[in-house]
């Protein structure tokens, strides 16, 4: 079965094509067609949430949606929150600062997952994040150093976009 | 982990995914892709073809049509949870969304998807029961309805034909001012229920209760009506008591045994969250408020 297909995309502001068999995942067309290896694969069956990117804006698992899917639409990953030489996003600092990471591997996931939630909710209280981030796994850390993280990120977001 | 090989077909039209599926063989439609992709990752799923409908735009829409609330099978679950005429007419559903999967999972799922996917613990199909929805399907040959109640065929299948492709659901809302409820016990928010309960109340001008439905999820193959405490309910005036000895009915249902939860934990679920629900649409049905 050799059907392939071209596709073309924006992802993190670039413009990307390839030619892909139907049954690539968008998540394999990132890390190893473009080499963008910060969306990590965990479960690849949607449950732990660490190939969460952006899709035309909104959190999308990206083990759940064929790489063909995404033929004309806009992704964001992980490495387009700081491109290099840029500071840090925000909730990146914040994860640092407030040890929302250990290890790193799902962090990646819960960056998208958050960037998405804290966009539409700038002042969220602490029940609204946990349930936010009810569909990440964190294997290390577990979950207080990463909500503390969202709730500072969302402050300092705030002062940013009050300035 | 990475799905099986397969011919992918997106049609643009309704049409041309009805031609599709009367002409293929071993076909699979994808529609938001938050079941079938796991199934398809996991090799549970062997198609030979798959055919995605998201580029069909025709089946995503909320429509009120004379007394009738229809919607498309492709709209997105997120965009259910935001559409402002699901949320004056049918509160129930958007309470359940709220629980179905996560954010992101939701941002692709879809109402149809869902349906289809029949998982027995999956809320949307509870809703539809609850509902007495009608389940619209089309294929070359033409159209026809299924109610809710007949659609499940057996475990995780719905009673539709392989040409044949779920377009939209219908039914009639209730009234304004009607109590709703839909509360579910899960391991984490957003997982499958072990078991749901959804609850629908109307109370007559006198405070008794005219109308009610009580659904439950993840006991059995398919959403089951509580038609017994329902009609136990006609009548009554609402009171702790009353919901409380109404529910323990549910004791003694037929309930899966499964790695989640034996037969007995879902027994006492399904009677303490079906207590649970009708006084939470008492409450509501009494305040008016179609939250």
């Amino acid at each position: 079965m050799t059907d392939r297909r071209r596709i073309a995309l924006t992802v993190n502001g670039l413009q990307r094509d390839g030619e892909v068999e139907g049954r690539l995942l968008l998540a394999d067309f990132l890390r190893h067609h473009l080499g963008l290896t910060g969306t990590h694969l965990g479960c690849e069956h949607g449950v732990c949430g660490a190939c969460t990117v952006l899709v035309d804006g909104q959190a999308t698992r990206s083990c759940l949606m064929l790489a063909v899917q995404a033929n004309g639409r806009s992704i964001t990953t992980v490495e387009g929150l700081a491109p290099d030489g840029e500071a840090s996003h925000p909730l990146q600092a914040a994860f640092h600062e407030r040890h929302g990471l250990q290890c790193g591997f799902c962090t990646p996931g819960f960056l998208m997952t958050l960037v998405e939630f804290l966009e539409e909710n700038p002042e969220p209280d602490e029940a609204a994040v946990r349930e936010a981030l009810s569909g990440n796994l964190c294997r290390c850390t577990g979950y207080q150093g990463i909500v503390d993280a969202a709730l500072q990120a969302s402050a300092s977001l705030r002062e940013t976009s009050g300035q | 982990m990475k799905p099986p090989p397969f011919h992918y077909h997106d049609p643009q039209d309704l049409d041309g995914a009805l031609d599709l599926l009367a002409r293929l063989e071993n076909a699979k439609v994808l529609a938001g892709g938050q079941s079938l992709m796991p199934m398809l990752n996991m090799r549970f799923a062997l198609p030979d073809h798959v055919i995605d409908i998201n580029a069909i735009e025709s089946l995503a829409f909320v429509r009120e049509s004379g007394s009738r609330l229809e919607i498309g099978a492709m709209t997105r679950q997120h965009d259910l949870e935001r559409s402002a005429p699901l949320r004056r007419l049918c509160p129930l559903m958007v309470e359940a969304l709220g629980q179905v999967g996560h954010r992101a999972t939701r941002n692709r799922g879809t109402l149809g998807g869902s349906l289809c996917h029949l998982d027995p613990a999956a809320e949307l199909p509870v809703v539809a029961a609850a509902l007495d929805a009608t389940i619209q399907v089309k294929s070359k040959q033409g159209g026809r309805s299924i109610a809710m109640a007949d659609f499940p065929a057996f475990y995780m299948t719905p009673a539709i034909e392989p040409e044949e492709l779920v377009t939209a659901i219908e039914f009639e809302p209730w009234p304004a001012g009607h109590g709703h409820a839909f509360i579910e016990f899960a391991r984490r928010h957003g997982d499958f229920a072990i078991v749901a309960a959804a609850a629908m109340l109307e109370l007559s001008p006198e405070g008794t209760i005219s109308r009610a439905s009580v659904t439950l999820g993840g006991v059995g193959t398919a959403p089951l009506r509580c038609h017994g405490i329902e009609e136990q309910l006609l009548g009554q005036h609402g009171s702790a008591a009353l919901f409380r000895e109404a529910a323990e009915a549910n004791r003694g249902i037929d309930a899966m045994d499964d790695v989640h939860a034996s037969t007995l934990y879902r027994q006492h679920l399904a009677a303490e969250l079906t207590g649970r629900a009708l006084a939470t649409a008492f409450e509501r049905a009494q305040e008016r408020v179609p939250a």
